[in-house]
């Protein structure tokens, strides 16, 4: 192409900054139009969202630290109550073994005791049955030696007092020898 | 497909590039105008425009999630890339709120008319005719001013034109400097940056198609026709390159914005 031509075409040209009127008033009522849509509805819209968004995530976030905040709280009192759970379970243990051990004590004392009644309870038994064991055999052995003396004697030791009397003399003889030959 | 948005260029003879012309489709309804200055194709895209915008927003933030889906999260990348990345960042954090809504409407209505240019039959960028640049830099220059005088009053007038901390034989250079910057220049920069952008990239379609289309369909030599082929191969690195102009440039206009609503909120701070 040659520039004559260019300059020549553009020269027959409307002159391009010379503006059409109607473009203009389209252009001006058409902005004014889209920027009233603008202004009473799509900014409103967007604000809102926009401002709903903020909300959400910044109220997200409080709630996630109320619950951090709690679930710390909670966890400081559990731990507390561990603690006091731990040293009341020290505490009991350490009132158990005294407490065992008390009760040890007061049984061992207790069954000395038992021990020691029962026996002089048994010599005491043995004391008195070796007392009436003695009554009996001295009456056994009396009528015994009686009758072997009367046999011996024959008629002669009849007389049941003095017999008795012949007897005690002979077991009060024998005791006393008996004594004697234990002090030997 | 780009042949569908071309003139029939003159098929014996030489080559005729595209014009300025050509952006303007036929008028839809030619009523109390001449060819090119009815209502066309391109109001129909910028009316187009505001129904998706309004409708893939509304749509997409219906029943907001906590977790959003694929189209919540998309639209909400957006509102926070025009709410954070322009609107906080430039005009700070006390202030920016109540221009939310302006900021993200004007960064997606430039941005989706920009971007009008790189879908395939509908191939134009609304913003390459100068009256819709020139409407919406009006809206923003009109805008500011206002806030600049309402948070100010009559002396935001000094306060934009007097640089302080400037010694005073000075003001005389500086003043009507301060005037015509801030007060001619920058709604015209503003609108025709954008505008610029847009027709230029326009045009470079347009050419490229139109050239391409010469090359293989009028040209009888078999280099001449590949060569087209080339053209072609080329504008695809084009189109990429005009996305991307196309994304920037309503990332300017919208960040120009914020600047000078933060310049008027702010006149006193500097």
């Amino acid at each position: 192409m040659n520039s004559t031509d260019f300059i020549l075409a553009a020269s027959e040209s409307v002159n391009p900054l010379l503006p059409n009127p109607w473009e203009i008033l389209v252009t001006g009522v058409g902005f004014a139009v889209l920027l009233f849509i603008v202004i009473k509805v799509i900014a409103p819209k967007f604000e809102q969202s926009y401002e709903d968004r903020v909300t959400a995530i910044e109220g997200g976030l409080e709630k996630a630290e109320a619950a951090q905040k709690e679930a710390e709280e909670t966890l400081a009192l559990y731990k507390a109550q561990l603690l006091e759970a731990r040293t009341e379970a020290n505490r009991i243990r350490e009132e158990a073994r005294s407490e065992g051990a008390q009760i040890l004590a007061d049984l061992k004392t207790k069954a000395t005791d038992e021990a020691a009644r029962i026996t002089e309870q048994s010599h005491r038994q043995i004391e008195a049955e070796r007392v009436s064991a003695l009554a009996s055999l001295r009456t056994d052995v009396g009528a015994l030696a009686t009758e072997l003396a009367s046999k011996v004697v024959d008629e002669a030791l009849q007389d049941d007092a003095r017999a008795q009397r012949v007897v005690d003399k002979f077991l009060t003889d024998l005791e006393a020898q008996q004594n004697a030959g234990a002090s030997n | 497909m780009f042949a569908f948005a071309l003139p029939m260029a003159s098929e014996e003879g030489g080559f005729v590039p595209p014009s300025v012309s050509d952006t303007h489709l036929p008028d839809i309804f030619p009523w109390m105008a001449e060819y090119g200055t009815g209502f066309g194709k391109q109001m129909l895209m910028i009316v187009l425009s505001i129904v998706l915008i309004t409708w893939f927003f509304t749509a997409a933030i219906k029943n907001p999630k906590l977790v959003p889906g694929k189209m919540q999260y998309i639209a909400e990348t957006g509102y926070a890339f025009v709410r954070n990345g322009i609107g906080r960042d430039i005009i700070g954090e006390k202030n920016f709120r109540p221009w939310i809504p302006l900021l993200f409407a004007t960064f997606f209505f430039v941005l989706l008319n920009n971007l009008f240019g790189a879908i395939p039959f509908l191939q134009l960028p609304s913003f390459s005719h100068a009256g819709s640049a020139y409407a919406m830099a009006i809206i923003i220059y009109g805008t500011w001013i206002a806030v600049g005088l309402k948070n100010h009053g009559i002396r935001y007038f000094k306060l934009a034109v007097v640089p302080s901390g400037v010694p005073g034989w000075i003001m005389p250079l500086m003043v009507p400097l301060e005037i015509i910057s801030n007060f001619i220049v920058r709604p015209l920069t503003h609108s025709l940056r954008l505008m610029a952008t847009m027709l230029a990239g326009h045009m470079i379609v347009m050419l490229a198609a139109s050239g391409a289309r010469h090359l293989i369909v009028v040209q009888d030599s078999l280099a001449m026709n590949g060569l087209g082929v080339l053209v072609i191969i080329g504008s695809v690195a084009m189109y990429f390159l005009e996305l991307l102009i196309m994304c920037l440039q309503a990332f300017v206009f919208a960040l120009l914005t914020a600047i000078y609503l933060q310049g008027a909120i702010e006149a006193d701070a500097h």
